[in-house]
């Protein structure tokens, strides 16, 4: 299961060696590694249908408790299965979609560690490693919609859809840690025990609302849904992929996920029911006046994923079992709008539904894929995308309260996306052909088999639902509900009811949309007069505020000046300082503790001060070289009075060759100028008498606290025992603390090797003037 | 005597400072070789100062003897002098190529990134 | 400094003050001394044979780049940090010869990771010093 995991990032990986071939020859054939992984879930089928699921784990971080731990059920085989299915038809239609492009190899690496961060997700049973694919999903999902990276618009988009979706996520870790800590444990298997006491505990809202705004930005849920309409920058493949089929529905899945955690409470259910409406409706009728297929499709898929929320919002079984058959309604027929979408752009050069028609006479498979689209999308029977919608009457029919309004919202985002359906499947494909077109072909199988593919098994799925009910929907469904037995069976005919009628108000109401409401610029734009109000726009707006303070702090901060850094970095420093030691501390010097003065060592210290003076005010460089080397010797006859000879020795090398050092060099520089003003003196002396005080107080506070002499004790008692050395220093520097000094001579030799290359560099930038 | 050297390290930490701020990079590097030595001081002070018991076992004994200086902070010390050294002579032909490069040693002329250096 | 009484007594220094170097190494286990005092001591060593004869000749009585001195103390050190390893020992166990070796007393890998520190320190030293003094 791991390696079934990691395997996308081992194939991404992999694209460094074999990237000139895949571009090539091979791009055809990376399909089929999303197909072995879609056979290995099958595999799995059995198990889960008699109900059980399967737990693998691998240790990760054990001190922090995070695993990779692995859990499979209903709800993961499902997305398992869509991410590797969809996948490996994505695969094979990006091959020619984006036949000789120069970067297809990076393609395929990104499509690949996507896939693999979405199956880390779906499978985590760890909530930190389910963040951490969390964030890949969002990191590999930016590279795509960056893709095209030469244009600015492009990373526009995906900035801001890694930065909606990155913030998102960091909400989600919130709520992760703060779930972790109420529980008592990372893992969701064993946090489903303490469902009650999470949901009774003081912290469930702030757990609920920051889970909330994690799954809203990834799922695209109003208001913070435009992201997506802007990441249709992307090609056409990570659309479907991504933007439709998986990585919006990352944030359904959390939502299903913890439903049975930290469901069924007022604010679970309340939040989501409203967010779910709004969305659904709000994006339904934006989908309606868009031209762009991809638009139409984009505001499409965020008042499909808003359906969803809508659903898990209702909580009821029938609402949940009408969730995860919509998922894979959705997944379906979303997916074969968004691939024909790509291949009449492909073919045509736009995506402007006014200008599409009659394509179907030059490329008839595309049209019967797009028809069987639109037919599941709509709900018409005997389409799985009927037995969907019933699910969905039956279960606003079927819940407590407000039954009419709640299907009322349903019944007219449910006749706007038909609408919008047929305007991206069905209208390119009918009437006349115009002459512009004429010359349009069909392109590779690779690209119009998928689509079909796809959309014949919504209508294989309506007409044999005993295919998936009892193997896989049972299972999703019983995922999401706590302790969940439910018997699924789904049927194509329920009979004559009231779910029928407002299915068939549904087909009427949109049959007559489509027939009066044509698609054109002037309504269009007079929805895009309301963008000023939109979320969007106030985002955006909220950003560039942000930006101008952001940039007036840079500017003030970081001017470029290095001293202007040091005085901000010293003034808080020497803030802070004062503020602990005046505030907490009594200076007292306790004189007993002193050592006694000799002539030789006041001596010396007068020596040090004099010297630091004179290095500080000299006017001539090589006047303060010399005084910083008489620094230095007597600092060597400090560490000689006290008892350390081998400080003495090592500072008087040491100081004899930077004194060498700078001699040798600072024949090249220019002479001292005096570079700053009278005022600027006066100020950093201040500064400086200030901190030089402060570190003496500082000192003064330190040497009142007692010793702990236990390290060096240690040594002292086992320096000749243990490491039979007798210069204890030496001892500690190449036995006890070897490694550290192993590390420290590396470092050495990396200056050495710096200062090497730096001046060989300059030889050769010379030679070529 | 800990009285005198608590001035000095505060003397050498002040003139670091002062001499950090300055505008010329020889400058800089004095003041960041006067500070380290500041440094120096602070740890071997901290340890506590011992006259004439060096952290080395007599040859006819086994372990230190009752008083000793505390040998942590002397191999921290010596250690950190070595390094120094290393920063040191990195820091030196850097101001040099800079000079040589940029034709200055004044920080503030150095602020342009986009130069071909 | 090109007088003749500075020349001819680098000539005899830079033996003297290479053994020093040495026997400082050797004895650091000891008494106050080790790796990198010594190594200084040698650097310093060469610094003055090259002031009073010229880089040259120090270069020639060298025979080969700094650089290798760098490299050959890193692998010393490295090899003596991870010999215990042969024998099933953790990384940087000290091992000693039985018997202690007169002059230098016990022989054991910390002396080899101290010679390795030396080796470093000269290399280092040198390869700075050189090269600066080479470009001006």
């Amino acid at each position: 299961m791991l390696i079934a995991v990691l395997s996308g990032f081992i194939l991404a990986l992999s694209l460094v060696i074999t990237g000139k071939w895949i571009k090539g020859k091979g791009a055809p054939l990376v399909g089929l590694f999303p197909l072995a992984l879609f056979g290995y879930f099958v595999s799995f089928f059995p198990a889960i249908m008699k109900g059980e699921s399967l737990t693998f784990t691998y240790e990760w971080i054990p001190s922090l408790g995070v695993n990779l731990s692995f859990h499979l059920d209903g709800l993961s085989l499902l997305f398992c299965l869509l991410i590797t299915g969809i996948g490996a038809l994505v695969f094979f239609y990006t091959a020619p979609y984006l036949k000789e492009h120069i970067y297809l190899d990076r393609f395929f690496g990104y499509l690949s560690m996507f896939m693999g961060s979405m199956l880390g997700l779906v499978l985590s049973d760890n909530i930190i490693t389910l963040f951490v694919f969390w964030e890949l999903t969002s990191i590999s999902s930016f590279f795509l919609i960056g893709f095209n990276n030469e244009s600015e618009e492009s990373r526009r988009s995906a900035m801001m859809a890694l930065s909606m979706t990155g913030i998102g996520g960091l909400f989600l870790l919130a709520s992760m840690i703060v779930l972790g800590t109420v529980g008592g444990s990372y893992e969701i298997s064993t946090l489903l025990g303490s469902a009650d006491m999470i949901k009774e505990h003081e912290n469930y809202l702030w757990i609920i609302g920051l889970l909330f705004i994690g799954a809203f930005t990834k799922s695209a849920q109003f208001p913070f849904h435009f992201w997506l309409p802007d990441a249709m920058k992307a090609p056409t493949p990570v659309s479907t992929y991504l933007h439709s089929a998986t990585m919006v529905k990352a944030g359904i899945y959390l939502l299903a996920r913890f439903t049975p955690m930290l469901g069924e409470t007022v604010y679970w259910n309340g939040t989501l029911i409203i967010i779910g409406s709004i969305t659904m409706v709000y994006a339904a009728i934006h989908a309606v006046f868009r031209l762009d297929l991809k638009g139409i499709l984009a505001y499409s898929t965020i008042s499909a994923l808003g359906i969803l929320v809508f659903l898990i919002g209702l909580g009821t079984d029938q609402a949940l079992l009408a969730a995860a058959v919509f998922i894979l309604v959705h997944a379906l027929y979303k997916a074969t709008l968004f691939l024909i979408t790509g291949i009449i752009d492909h073919e045509t050069g736009t995506r402007d539904v006014s200008k599409l028609s009659g394509l179907n006479k030059v490329m008839l498979p595309v049209g019967i894929a797009g028809i069987l689209a639109a037919i599941s999308n709509a709900g018409i029977p005997p389409s799985f995308g009927f037995v969907g919608k019933d699910l969905i009457y039956e279960a606003t029919l079927g819940f407590e309260t407000l039954i009419w309004v709640l299907s009322g919202v349903a019944l007219l985002t449910n006749i706007c996306l038909m609408y919008a359906g047929f305007q991206a499947g069905i209208k390119p494909f009918t009437g006349q052909l115009p002459k512009a077109y004429e010359k349009v072909h069909l392109p590779s199988p690779l690209m119009w088999v998928p689509p079909l593919l796809l959309g014949s098994l919504g209508m294989v799925f309506g007409l044999m639902p005993f295919l998936i009910d009892k193997s896989l929907i049972q299972a999703v469904v019983n995922a999401m509900i706590r302790g969940g037995a439910l018997d699924v069976e789904l049927k194509l005919w329920h009979g004559f009811n009231l779910v029928l009628l407002l299915s068939g108000i549904t087909l009427a109401a949109g049959f007559l949309l489509y027939y009066f409401l044509k698609p054109s610029a002037l309504l269009e734009a007079k929805t895009n007069r309301w963008e000023k109000l939109s979320p969007k726009s106030l985002t955006k707006g909220l950003g560039g505020i942000f930006s101008g303070i952001s940039k007036l702090w840079t500017g003030f901060f970081q001017n470029g000046y290095l001293r202007y850094y040091l005085i901000f970095a010293l003034t808080f420093l020497t803030f802070i300082l004062a503020y602990k030691l005046f505030k907490e501390t009594e200076l007292y010097i306790n004189f007993n503790d002193l050592t006694g003065i000799t002539f030789y060592e006041v001596a010396a210290m007068v020596i040090i001060a004099f010297a630091v003076l004179f290095t500080v005010l000299t006017k001539s460089r090589l006047a303060a070289v010399a005084s910083l080397g008489v620094v230095g010797y007597s600092i060597c006859l400090v560490f000689l009075f006290y008892s350390a000879p081998d400080l003495a020795m090592t500072q008087f090398s040491i100081d004899t060759l930077t004194v060498i050092l700078f001699v040798l060099v600072i024949y090249n520089l220019p002479k001292y100028l005096k570079l700053s003003n009278q005022i600027s003196r006066v100020r950093d002396g201040i500064m400086s008498v200030i901190f030089g005080a402060l570190i003496s107080i500082l000192t003064l506070e330190v040497l009142n606290e007692p010793v702990l002499k236990e390290t060096s004790q240690f040594y002292a008692e086992n320096a000749y025992t243990l490491a039979k050395g007798k210069n204890v220093v030496n001892v500690i520097l190449v036995d006890f603390r070897g490694t550290d000094t192993f590390v420290e001579i590396t470092v050495l030799a990396i200056a050495a090797l710096g200062v090497y290359s730096l001046l060989k560099l300059q030889l050769k930038s010379t030679e070529k003037e | 005597m800990e009285l005198l050297l608590v001035f000095i390290i505060g003397l050498l930490y002040g003139a670091g400072v002062y001499m950090i701020l300055r505008r010329s990079l020889v400058k800089l590097i004095i003041g960041l070789i006067l500070m380290g030595n500041g440094a120096n001081l602070l740890i071997f002070l901290l340890g506590r100062i011992v006259k004439g018991n060096p952290p080395l076992i007599n040859s006819d004994a086994n372990i230190l003897g009752e008083i000793y200086a505390d040998p942590i902070p002397q191999a921290l010390i010596l250690t950190a002098i070595v390094i120094s050294f290393g920063l040191q002579s990195f820091a030196i032909i850097l101001v040099k190529r800079a000079y040589k490069v940029v034709g200055t040693d004044d920080l503030d002329e150095m602020n342009a990134t986009d130069e071909d250096l | 400094m090109n007088t003749v009484i500075f020349k001819s007594a680098s000539t005899y220094l830079l033996p003297l003050l290479l053994l020093f170097s040495v026997f400082i190494l050797l004895r650091g286990h000891y008494l106050p001394g080790g790796g990198f005092v010594g190594g200084l001591i040698a650097s310093i060593a060469f610094i003055i044979h090259s002031a009073a004869n010229g880089l040259e000749q120090t270069r020639s009585i060298l025979k080969f780049h700094p650089g290798v001195l760098l490299l050959a103390g890193l692998t010393v050190a490295l090899f003596s940090g991870i010999s215990p390893m042969f024998i099933g020992e953790p990384f940087m166990k000290g091992l000693w010869f039985e018997n202690p070796v007169p002059v230098i007393g016990m022989i054991g890998s910390a002396l080899f990771f101290d010679i390795g520190v030396y080796l470093v320190v000269v290399g280092v030293t040198l390869t700075i010093i050189f090269t600066i003094t080479e470009t001006i």
